[in-house]
């Protein structure tokens, strides 16, 4: 049963590993992304639709190539949350506007299309199934590794998921890696601490902030398209993603910007999610007051960072502040 | 990577912070923006619905101001939201980002539902209205107060500090709404009937529109005339500045805070006493995020709000009778509502700032 609740975790915080990574690349830039919930629906509708033409296209599931049938939801996916951010950028950097306000404004449209396509797709193609179900494309995503159910405790913890969840963790891992250690991170975090100094130094901060929010939100929208294409069985529902997207927000801040930490953070916060499943006798009200846990740890962790107030624990130091060369 | 990077920098244009812009200007600018919005929305409407443009606005008027019933229904929603920004205005104008409106409005709202339902049998109407009205002011000022507090004990960041509230609110909203619903647990909520605000002239949402129309006034005097109107905007300017002239900034942002989130107490007391007479976790309906936008597109300027949260709502509810009226997804409105803001929101550039063509980039590219 433990390995139960820890795979169940696991796929619960898998969404928010792939929203928290992407918001820690773009707040590293020195952009507070509160788009990310809409992101996370875009990207979720656009694989949806991009994998629902295709399962239409083709005569019968047999006949699906499974390579075809992962690649167009994957680059769909990819292709409709990097616009997403490069709408916000383009707000924000070039524009130069307030980036909380570009960002909500930014998720009450990305949720509105999620929305409104889940609900109108079927409509607009002319297409006569009842609802969006793409059973046979989920099944590809969803497949195991092997050996998964023949090695019990093991298989269950370690190998039994879809491979989008080894992806989320190998992302968490390289963004870690590219932030910590290499040169193009150094920039970034220069990037965001300090855009004045990063542009004295020869860094071009307008090109770090646009390609990290694109690449942020890219790799946010997977969680979108996680949640639809395995953790939901490919049935697409409204509002069904919930305040993931918020989550991922609260887990950056649970992780101090680090990707690393976040791969640990999004399984407790998984867990937190499952647990009162397990509990006996727990009353559906009671179980909207252990929703509220990861938001009440994520403003602990955040006081006792401020309390703390070291240095490498702190948001980036212009995070939420524009940048214009000229005004300084 | 190299080449990307020096294709995204615009070295053609140069692009320079505009001093003063004439008012007439900035507004041309805005209008401008809105038409520009308004065509897009229009051309996305028209691939999707096939309709033609003209019918598709004038099925918007009719949706958001067809009958007296929608108009009130309007004026309500607007009264509303507008309130909600008043809220989050002094705040903004502090530079403090209180983010967490939602739950400001929420907790207000369970206050004055909790005295709906504990109080009801045993006071006069009179005296429980009074009583729900303080209650939810405090709950708001307390619920806005605590992120204000770390920020200037600890200076924890306060955007998501308020941000998270808002979350923790919802939840203990959704605890209660299923604890007092009609079959505990079901999820019904109860209809309060106890301490329901009066019907005005016979009209339902009347005293809601003058208690906003009152508290805008207020809000324009105390930011524009007030020796504390001024000490937010000072603090919002420099904090440094409000320090070496003796404006004690800790105490600037704490009140401030409490009278951001008292508003939103407010604003959850008219949405459950005055509106709804229930309590749901979606009572206040984003509403709290809206806030913020319009509050920002009306330059924090309270009369200019009336204006930005009339069009905001305005464009909601015709949006919504258009997916109504030819069965798309209710959604339809909140994709349009995001376009025009986008619009708007990047209008302001073109008011704060001036583009110019570089004539020298072209050799310099070479």
């Amino acid at each position: 049963m433990i390995a139960t609740i820890i795979q169940r975790a696991v796929m619960q915080g898998t969404p928010l590993l792939f929203g928290s990574t992407g918001e820690i690349l773009t707040e590293k830039s020195g952009h507070l992304n509160l788009g990310i919930p809409g992101i996370m629906y875009v990207g979720a509708i656009s694989g949806v639709a991009g994998s629902f033409i295709y399962e239409q296209s083709v005569a019968s599931p047999d006949m699906m190539n499974p390579f075809l049938s992962i690649l167009i939801p994957l680059i769909c996916c990819l292709l409709g949350s990097a616009l997403m951010g490069l709408i916000y950028c383009f707000l924000t950097v070039t524009l130069r506007a307030n980036q909380n306000v570009t960002g909500l404004a930014l998720t009450t449209f990305g949720i509105g299309i999620g929305n409104f396509f889940g609900g109108s797709l079927i409509k607009l193609v002319n297409s006569d199934v009842p609802s969006i179900s793409l059973s046979s494309t989920s099944m590809i995503f969803k497949t195991q590794l092997p050996f998964a159910d023949k090695l019990g405790w093991f298989g269950e913890i370690f190998l039994s998921y879809g491979f989008l969840v080894y992806v989320a963790i190998i992302v968490a891992l390289v963004s870690s890696h590219i932030l910590g250690k290499t040169r193009i991170g150094l920039h970034l975090r220069a990037v965001g601490e300090s855009p004045e100094t990063a542009d004295a130094a020869g860094i071009n901060v307008t090109g770090y902030k646009y390609i990290a929010t694109c690449i942020g939100s890219a790799i946010a929208g997977l969680g979108g398209l996680y949640y639809v294409m395995d953790y939901a069985n490919g049935v697409w529902s409204n509002n069904g993603f919930g305040d993931r997207g918020w989550l991922s927000i609260a887990l950056v801040i649970f992780s101090v910007w680090r990707p690393s930490i976040s791969i640990l953070g999004s399984i407790l916060f998984g867990f937190l999610y499952v647990i009162p499943t397990y509990i006996p006798d727990i009353t559906v009200s009671t179980k909207k007051l252990f929703e509220m846990l990861p938001y009440v740890v994520t403003i602990l962790v955040l006081v006792i960072t401020s309390i703390r107030d070291r240095k490498e624990n702190q948001p980036p130091a212009s995070l939420g502040l524009a940048y214009f060369r000229e005004e300084r | 990577m190299n080449n990307l990077l020096t294709m995204l920098s615009p070295s053609a244009l140069h692009i320079a912070k505009r001093d003063d812009i004439v008012w007439w200007k900035a507004w041309i600018i805005r209008i401008v923006s809105v038409v520009f919005a308004l065509i897009v929305c229009g051309v996305i409407t028209i691939a999707l619905t096939k309709l033609n443009p003209v019918k598709m606005y004038m099925t918007m008027i009719e949706g958001a101001v067809g009958t007296p019933r929608l108009v009130w229904n309007l004026l309500q929603n607007t009264a509303i939201l507008l309130c909600i920004s008043l809220a989050v205005t002094p705040a903004f104008k502090m530079r403090f980002w209180n983010i967490g409106a939602e739950g400001q409005v929420l907790v207000g709202g369970l206050a004055t539902a909790t005295c709906m339902i504990f109080l009801g049998e045993s006071l006069p109407t009179p005296l429980l209205i009074l009583v729900m009205a303080i209650t939810s002011i405090a709950a708001g000022a307390l619920w806005g107060l605590v992120p204000a507090y770390f920020k200037t004990r600890f200076n924890s960041n306060e955007t998501l500090f308020t941000l998270m509230m808002n979350y923790i609110a919802i939840q203990i909203v959704a605890y209660f709404t299923l604890e007092w619903s009609v079959h505990k647990g079901s999820g019904t909520p109860r209809t309060l009937e106890f301490g329901q605000l009066p019907m005005l002239f016979g009209q339902k949402y009347l005293i809601n529109i003058l208690i906003v129309i009152v508290l805008t006034v207020i809000m324009y005097i105390y930011l524009k005339y007030s020796k504390q109107g001024y000490e937010i905007s000072v603090v919002g300017e420099s904090e440094n500045t409000a320090k070496y002239i003796g404006i004690n900034v800790k105490k600037v942002v704490l009140r401030t805070m409490a009278i951001s989130g008292a508003i939103c107490g407010i604003a959850g007391f008219l949405l459950v006493a005055g509106t709804d007479h229930s309590l749901k976790s979606e009572t206040a309906g984003g509403r709290g995020f809206t806030a913020i936008m319009v509050s920002w597109l009306a330059k924090f300027n309270p009369v200019f709000m009336i204006v930005t949260s009339l069009l905001i709502v305005f464009l909601e509810k015709g949006a919504s009778k258009i997916s109504e009226v030819y069965r798309l997804n209710p959604s339809f409105s909140d994709i349009i509502t995001g376009i025009i803001i986008f619009f708007i929101i990047g209008s302001e550039f073109f008011i704060n700032y001036t583009v110019k063509i570089n004539k020298t980039s072209k050799e310099g590219s070479k």
